[in-house]
């Protein structure tokens, strides 16, 4: 194992890993928020070095141009997000919602959710990917109950049994992947790499890889919070710290597609196994449908942005199901830009309700007044999430809508629908809580907004200009994806 | 495989089902238990008779973990913690006990219809196992939906984990990561079981999923 690219590997799983310990351990003090964002940070820069190293593909780990994407976006949100989370705890710890005892726990769990989400997205063996996202949600259920509230204690709650049924459902489709690939390849190890069972799936049993897709489907999709699956989601969005709403936004929730995807791979490969594409369709279209009309009737504004992911997810479920070169290439690009703009969004969200001591859309008005920053900073957000020009989200959205319009017409007016009801929707809150005369208290923040910015800045500079290497190297990874 | 192998496999496997049936008619919290015990117990002889027949030794581990966290831990501790709590009264339903016994039964006709076709070309004990671990994973899935309480929605969460081990034994010389990621699930399910009952307790006074309905954050 003397290659350069094994080392990054490792090194992106066990930074987290230490970090995790380290923060468990040390007595809390300001250094554990730094000692947090410095192990992400680290993470990060391995994670980037992927990009010029990489290690042959192992029956464990694998890395492979399609999971690149996703590692490099998940560190890096969770980099800044860790940026945020510094400030944002400051604050909770001052107004006494957390104690110093639960801050640490609070620290090593973000580190251990960072690395339960790189090994799932690392993870060449489907058995140790269902581990991965497993602890994911475990470590979330524990940091969604936090704040021991009425609340949150329901919210953890439903999360936890929702989620552990969709990962015991997932877990049943696993065996049966095993199963279908243990009579071609033999039992062992081999049965359950995924690099492996891409290249074997022709010889597999269609019939058993339709049963089993139809498991991993619900139960991943159960995660990725696609309707009628998603009732966990808003609940552990809004009543979490906001640092783990940005995070199961703008991560966890990529992470179960990505696992969805890989088993898509695998039924895409089978001539005769039943094609994934109108299934991933009819969930991600009912989502996108449903959210949009949900969002009218929200009063809470951490809710109603969670509604909005359940919204973009099924957006990027629809154009991923949707397949082919385009479609993927404009799901890639959407599932990225919408990590970045939700977790924006949810960092103004964060820094509002705590000046505003509320989360309550009625107390909250003409934030632009009151807090320009912030409240500039969101309305940027939620026009780029609405999907207007010229932020990123446009360009990805009309992609969809284009490419869908150019083979099935009438799945692209239901899209279009919905994603105009959404706009309305948002817009109309948005009109609300940003302008008018201020309402509440304007006292300043000590909010950093460099993370928000920088995500922002990144959506706006993409929906501008996307330099032609990226966007060729999005195509190939797209082709990838099939 | 000689006759004699796969029947006892067919018997422990079956009895599971059955003993899932046990576990959707319980309205006593601890005869509830006492019926989860017995489904553990079910689990761990079912996947020691694998590990002697498919003679793959790692498998006793897992018989060994379902024996000692399932049967015997989690009900102790369980038990423990309904009396501190003093909750052991009568389990409330969503939907009566005549109704659930029949969706049950539905349920396990589906699982047969649907697993028996698509695994012809495995092996029959694969095919049987299959068809079994899918029934238990719905009746448990059925027990969490047609109960109020947290203990009986853990437990049936517990049922479900047991039928997915069934299956996994039941996948011939399946790599050992399945296991020890089941174990993991069940050490990290005592101790959230721990930490939400504990909280829950201290907040709301009852175990009772529905007094959490009162607290959807939804009200303007």
């Amino acid at each position: 194992m003397s290659d350069p690219g094994s080392y990054v590997v490792k090194a992106i799983l066990i930074i987290p890993a230490v970090s995790a310990a380290l923060l468990a351990l040390l007595p809390d003090d300001r250094t554990t928020a730094r000692l947090n964002v410095l192990g992400t940070l680290l993470t990060l820069l391995c994670a980037i070095g992927l990009f010029f190293v990489r290690p042959e593909p192992g029956l464990f780990l694998i890395v492979d141009d399609v999971n690149v994407v996703f590692i490099v976006l998940n560190t890096f949100v969770g980099f800044t997000t860790s940026v945020f989370s510094g400030s944002y705890i400051a604050h909770e710890l001052e107004i006494g919602r957390l104690t110093p005892a639960y801050l640490r726990f609070y620290h090593a769990m973000y580190q251990t959710l960072m690395f339960a989400m790189n090994l799932a997205l690392l993870a060449n063996n489907v058995g140790l990917m269902w581990v991965a996202v497993e602890l994911a949600t475990l470590t979330t259920v524990l940091m969604v109950g936090i704040y021991r509230t009425h609340e949150a204690l329901e919210a953890a709650w439903k999360y936890f049994i929702l989620g552990s049924v969709g990962i015991a459902l997932a877990l049943f489709g696993t065996i049966l992947v095993y199963l279908a690939a243990s009579s071609v390849l033999g039992e062992g190890l081999n049965a359950m790499a995924w690099s492996v069972l891409v290249q074997e799936a022709s010889a597999f049993d269609p019939a058993l890889l339709n049963l089993a897709f139809v498991f991993l489907l619900l139960g991943y999709g159960t995660k990725v919070g696609l309707a009628p699956l998603h009732a966990w989601l808003p609940d552990a969005h809004a009543e979490g710290p906001t640092p783990i709403s940005a995070v199961l936004s703008g991560l966890l929730l990529n992470v179960a597609l990505f696992a969805v995807l890989r088993f898509k791979m695998v039924m895409a490969a089978n001539a005769g196994a039943l094609a994934p594409g109108p299934l991933m369709v009819t969930l991600g279209l009912a989502s996108v449908v449903f959210a949009s009309f949900m969002l009218y009737r929200r009063h809470d504004i951490k809710r109603m942005f969670a509604y909005s992911s359940i919204d973009h997810m099924g957006i990027i479920t629809f154009a991923f199901g949707m397949g082919g070169a385009l479609a993927n290439f404009a799901g890639l690009l959407h599932m990225i830009f919408h990590s970045l703009t939700k977790s924006a969004i949810f960092f103004s969200v964060g820094h509002i309700a705590q000046v505003k001591g509320t989360q309550k859309m009625v107390d909250i008005r003409g934030l632009t007044v009151s807090h320009p920053v912030l409240g500039w900073g969101l309305v940027l957000g939620v026009i780029a999430i609405v999907g207007l020009p010229p932020m990123g989200l446009f360009m990805s959205e009309f992609l969809i809508l284009t490419s869908t319009f150019a083979r099935q017409p009438l799945l692209a007016i239901a899209l279009g629908a919905g994603l105009l009801i959404a706009l309305g929707a948002l817009l109309l809150r948005l009109n609300g809580l940003a302008f008018g005369d201020a309402y509440g208290s304007d006292a300043p923040t000590q909010a950093s907004f460099v993370p928000m910015f920088t995500h922002l800045g990144l959506v706006l500079a993409a929906g501008i200009y996307l330099p032609p290497t990226l966007v060729s190297w999005f195509q190939h990874v797209a082709g990838l994806l099939r | 495989m000689d006759r004699f192998a796969l029947d006892v496999a067919h018997l422990f496997a079956g009895g599971l089902v059955l003993v899932s049936f046990m576990l959707l008619y319980q309205d006593r919290m601890f005869s509830l238990l006492n019926i989860f015990a017995l489904h553990a117990l079910v689990v761990s002889l079912s996947v020691a008779w694998q590990a002697h027949i498919q003679s793959a030794p790692h498998l006793y581990i897992t018989a060994a973990i379902a024996l000692i966290v399932k049967a015997i831990v989690i009900p102790v501790v369980l038990h423990r913690i309904i009396v501190q709590l003093g909750i052991h009264r009568d389990i409330d339903t969503v939907v009566s006990i005549g109704q659930t016994m029949l969706g049950g039964i539905a349920l396990v006709a589906l699982s047969i219809l649907v697993m028996h076709p698509i695994t012809s070309a495995a092996g029959t004990l694969v095919r049987e196992d299959l068809a079994f671990a899918l029934s238990v994973i719905l009746l448990g899935l059925l027990m969490m939906v047609s109960r109020r309480n947290a203990v009986s929605q853990v437990i049936g969460f517990m049922s479900i984990e047991n039928g997915l081990i069934l299956a996994a034994t039941g996948a011939k010389g399946m790599p050992l990561v399945v296991e020890i990621s089941v174990a993991f699930s069940i050490l990290v399910a005592l101790i959230v079981i721990g930490i939400f009952l504990f909280r829950i307790r201290e907040r709301f006074d009852s175990v009772d999923i529905h007094a959490l309905d009162r607290f959807r954050g939804e009200q303007p």
